[in-house]
């Protein structure tokens, strides 16, 4: 219809007889939407259906890592299938797996029941994902640790000192020496400093933060920090190859303005991209150099020559994504049609011939044509970038709603793809590595605009499928989720080596029992300890009799060991709910009120899962 | 009948040539070999457990799948119909059963050295009772374990023969019962002890016709 002029069609309509021709005509030929987006871009519906088809039993070729938001969880999905697989809670508790309810977890929660988590980081070896943990970052300034061999949150770092809005994390360097996060709202440091907001350009500071890593256990510890202007951080990368040992940050609002940042951070056609040396800081570190602020050695730049430096970047840039072979360091300013590349042997160049062209607060500002390669033109709102194994390079594109693809260092423009609607960050298969897969791609976008049977106002947001294996990208399937995913990460599945039971001889739990024998309760005053056994389909003490007021922790294992055999226990009008894996030990502590509460086998066991239940009772004192 | 009596002595006092005694040393590393390996295999498939539940039972041990669990996994299914616990302490074969394999290979070494029709004769009679008895054993077993179910089970279930030998549905489960390499061992036993007769059998003839 788009493509037929009113003339055209009110010709062809004007043969009908009658006037109801005539309605029909005005109503056809009142201007109609582009052709359908659902067309655009899109592959033959028999190619897309064999190439996300994974039959019944099949398992997916990669999983996608992606972050829940503010869900304060992780998704995980199979790829090319984009079925979700499973949720990770992080910083939120989830009652699907006793998440938060469980004292250890709880514990690791401290007070918060939300986090927004923002950039999911795949531990690194010589800059490709060896699968061992994964870190995410969280507005609260926190940062986790989840261990792929159980998905399982096992450290919760933070509120780390100083970082203020943790926008700018978690991003790992190439061997996972440390996870990266900064700062995106400044504050006067260290926290509980008071300072009125009209000293916003001095006495706020922003904070950029290396969170060490232990290369054998992956515990993480507060590491170093580096004092910077109140710009706000916004996302980084670490550079790899050629430019390992350096790490880029983006930031906006280099205005250090105040107010409404839409208009007032918006002002100058360039911010910066932050070049940090860490390998430098660490250097410094060692020999003494830095404040102790709010508990964690700080390095400022001005003492420190050679630490920091600024790269101009238009403007108001959100992503910077380093290439995999290090060399190039794209930044995408979000209120510009263009991307610009610079080239890490020019930054280098640019340093050594001191090629300023001023300084903020002591940090010297590079100038902008001596380490720029290229402007590319990718349209509008250009976000972030993730590669192909062959110099391929694919930017997202908010205003545009779009993926536009082009070259490193030829830097044309080769193809461009819609993307429903308004893409954020995007994923390629390994894309962020040392050694791209290419192959696939996913869109993660902000808005789903009813693309879906509809759930009412709150949509969910939309993931996006693009096979990258072409010179042309082709969608080829739209799956939904929950708020909210920022970034994900796609790692070959082979690279992942999770076990499905907690054998038996590696629990080391003090609490632990395998034996029904050895079940019952011990009280020292008015705490009690309950070890418990849960297997098909009892729990061993059924149930036991404490007093009104007793603090009771009950300890409970799973001696199964089979795959799969998840025993729950829900304890009524306490807001207790557990989950223990086969081969797992957990306690969970209360304080007991008198009366008779049941508990009961949450999740799904076995065929008399139905029967798998106790009592605690309750004595008056 | 004297004259049978007699014939009977002096065919049994006979000495055995070298091809029944080499037999005869076969069959008792054959049937010390039975100790390493398994003599029958139970597997249970059912929807849930498509890869299987295995069960390996050895002369003196039993070995589930994965690693042990298979087991493991099989009482506590079972522990919904009442049946007893799988479990070495029950199994009395395990502590006899490399005793009488020991005591065999002895008998066969005997006739090795003696070399006379009588030793074979001797190895051959018990190493066949033997046999029987450990099949009898082994099917009493069987029994009892499907028939011996806890009146309290919380799945009443009618009395039942797992399988010995082929195939069976037993609820959800396909069961699959077969020897494996150790009976495979214990059989060639029977054949090797067969073919040292037929030679002795054959050296008579040839004996009787020179």
């Amino acid at each position: 219809m788009s493509s037929r002029s009113i003339v055209q069609c009110g010709f062809r309509r004007g043969g009908a007889v009658g006037a109801l021709a005539l309605v029909v005509v005005l109503v056809q030929c009142t201007p109609s939407a582009p052709e359908s987006r659902r067309a655009v871009g899109s592959s033959d519906a028999a190619i897309a259906a064999q190439k996300t088809y994974v039959a019944p039993g099949d398992l997916d070729e990669y999983y996608m890592f992606a972050s829940g938001g503010h869900s304060g969880n992780v998704y995980i999905y199979g790829l090319p299938s984009m079925r979700h697989l499973s949720t990770i809670p992080v910083y939120a508790p989830y009652p699907a797996t006793g998440y938060g309810f469980d004292d250890d977890s709880k514990k690791m929660l401290g007070a918060f029941t939300w986090g927004d988590v923002h950039h999911p980081a795949l531990s690194e070896t010589k800059g490709d994902y060896d699968g061992r943990w994964l870190f995410v970052n969280e507005m609260n300034g926190r940062i986790a640790r989840i261990d792929l061999r159980d998905f399982k949150t096992k450290q919760i770092l933070g509120p780390v000192p100083n970082v203020s809005g943790n926008h700018s994390g978690a991003f790992v360097t190439p061997n996972t020496e440390y996870a990266m996060m900064g700062t995106r709202f400044s504050i006067p440091i260290p926290k509980g400093t008071y300072a009125p907001i009209d000293k916003y350009a001095t006495e706020y500071k922003g904070v950029l933060a290396a969170v060490k890593i232990d290369p054998k256990s992956g515990e993480m510890s507060v590491g170093f920090q580096i004092l910077m202007p109140p710009f706000n951080f916004d996302l980084g990368d670490a550079g790899k190859g050629m430019s390992d040992g350096w790490m880029f940050w983006s930031s906006y609002n280099s205005e250090r303005a105040i107010g409404k940042l839409e208009v007032t951070a918006s002002q100058r056609d360039r911010d910066y991209i932050a070049a940090v040396n860490w390998r430098a800081a660490e250097k410094a570190i060692a020999e003494g150099k830095g404040d102790l602020i709010g508990g964690v050695r700080v390095l400022d730049p001005k003492k420190v020559p050679g630490l920091v430096y600024l790269i101009p970047c238009a403007k108001s840039p959100h992503g910077v994504d380093i290439s995999p072979d290090g060399k190039y360091i794209i930044g995408s300013g979000k209120l510009q049609s263009i991307t610009t590349a610079f080239n890490f042997e020019k930054i280098q160049t640019a340093i050594r011939n001191k090629d300023f062209t001023g300084d903020e607060d002591g940090i010297p500002v590079l100038k902008y044509e001596s380490v720029k390669d290229a402007e590319i033109n990718v349209g509008l709102g250009p976000l972030h970038t993730q590669f192909g194994p062959n110099g391929e390079a694919y930017t997202s594109l908010f205003v545009d709603s779009a993926i536009t693809k082009w070259k490193l260092g030829t830097w044309e423009i080769i193809d461009k793809v819609p993307m429903s609607y308004s893409i954020g960050h995007l994923s390629a298969a390994e894309g962020d590595t040392v050694s791209p897969d290419g192959k696939y791609l996913v869109g993660l976008n902000k808005l789903s605009h009813g693309r879906h049977l509809s759930v009412g106002p709150s949509q969910p947001e939309s993931l996006q499928l693009v096979d990258i294996s072409d010179e042309k990208m082709k969608i080829l399937y739209d799956a939904f989720t929950e708020p909210e995913p920022h970034y994900a990460q796609i790692v070959k599945a082979d690279k992942i080596h999770p076990i499905e039971v907690y054998p038996k001889e590696e629990n080391k739990h003090p609490l632990a029992i395998w034996d029904v024998a050895q079940a019952g309760l011990t009280r020292q005053g008015n705490r009690v300890t309950v070890k418990m056994v849960v297997v098909r389909s009892s729990f061993t003490p059924t149930s036991f009799e404490v007093n009104d007021g007793d603090v009771v922790t009950i300890a409970m294992t799973n001696i199964e060991q089979t795959t799969d055999v998840l025993h729950g226990f829900g304890l009524l009008d306490y807001n207790i709910n557990i989950v223990v894996d086969p081969g797992e030990t957990k306690t969970v502590t209360f304080t007991a009120k008198k009366g008779v509460f049941p508990f009961y086998c949450t999740n799904f066991c076995s065929a008399l899962h139905q029967e798998m239940q106790g009592y605690l009772i309750v004595k008056p004192r | 009948m004297t004259g049978f009596a007699d014939r009977t002595t002096r065919f049994l006092h006979q000495p055995i040539g070298m091809g029944p005694r080499a037999l005869l040393a076969l069959a008792a590393a054959l049937v010390l070999a039975v100790h390493l390996l398994p003599l029958w295999n139970l597997t249970m498939f059912a929807p849930q457990y498509p890869e299987g539940l295995r069960l390996d039972i050895y002369s003196h041990a039993l070995a589930g799948g994965h690693a042990g669990q298979d087991i493991k996994e099989i009482n506590i299914l079972n522990h919904y119909i009442g049946m007893r616990d799988l479990a070495a302490e029950d199994f009395t074969e395990f502590k006899w059963m490399p005793f009488v394999l020991g005591a065999l290979a002895l008998l066969f070494l005997r006739g090795v050295v003696f070399g006379s029709v009588k030793e074979l004769v001797d190895a051959t009679v018990l190493f066949l009772y033997f046999g029987a008895f450990s099949l009898w054993s082994f099917a009493d077993k069987l029994y009892r374990y499907g028939h011996e179910l806890a009146p309290t089970a919380a799945v009443k279930v009618d009395p039942f023969m797992p399988p010995m030998f082929g195939y069976k549905r037993l609820a959800n489960f396909e069961v699959y019962s077969y020897p494996r390499a150790g009976s495979y061992l214990l059989a060639a036993t029977v054949v090797a002890l067969l073919v040292a007769f037929w030679l002795v059998w054959r050296q008579r003839r040839s004996h009787a016709a020179a």
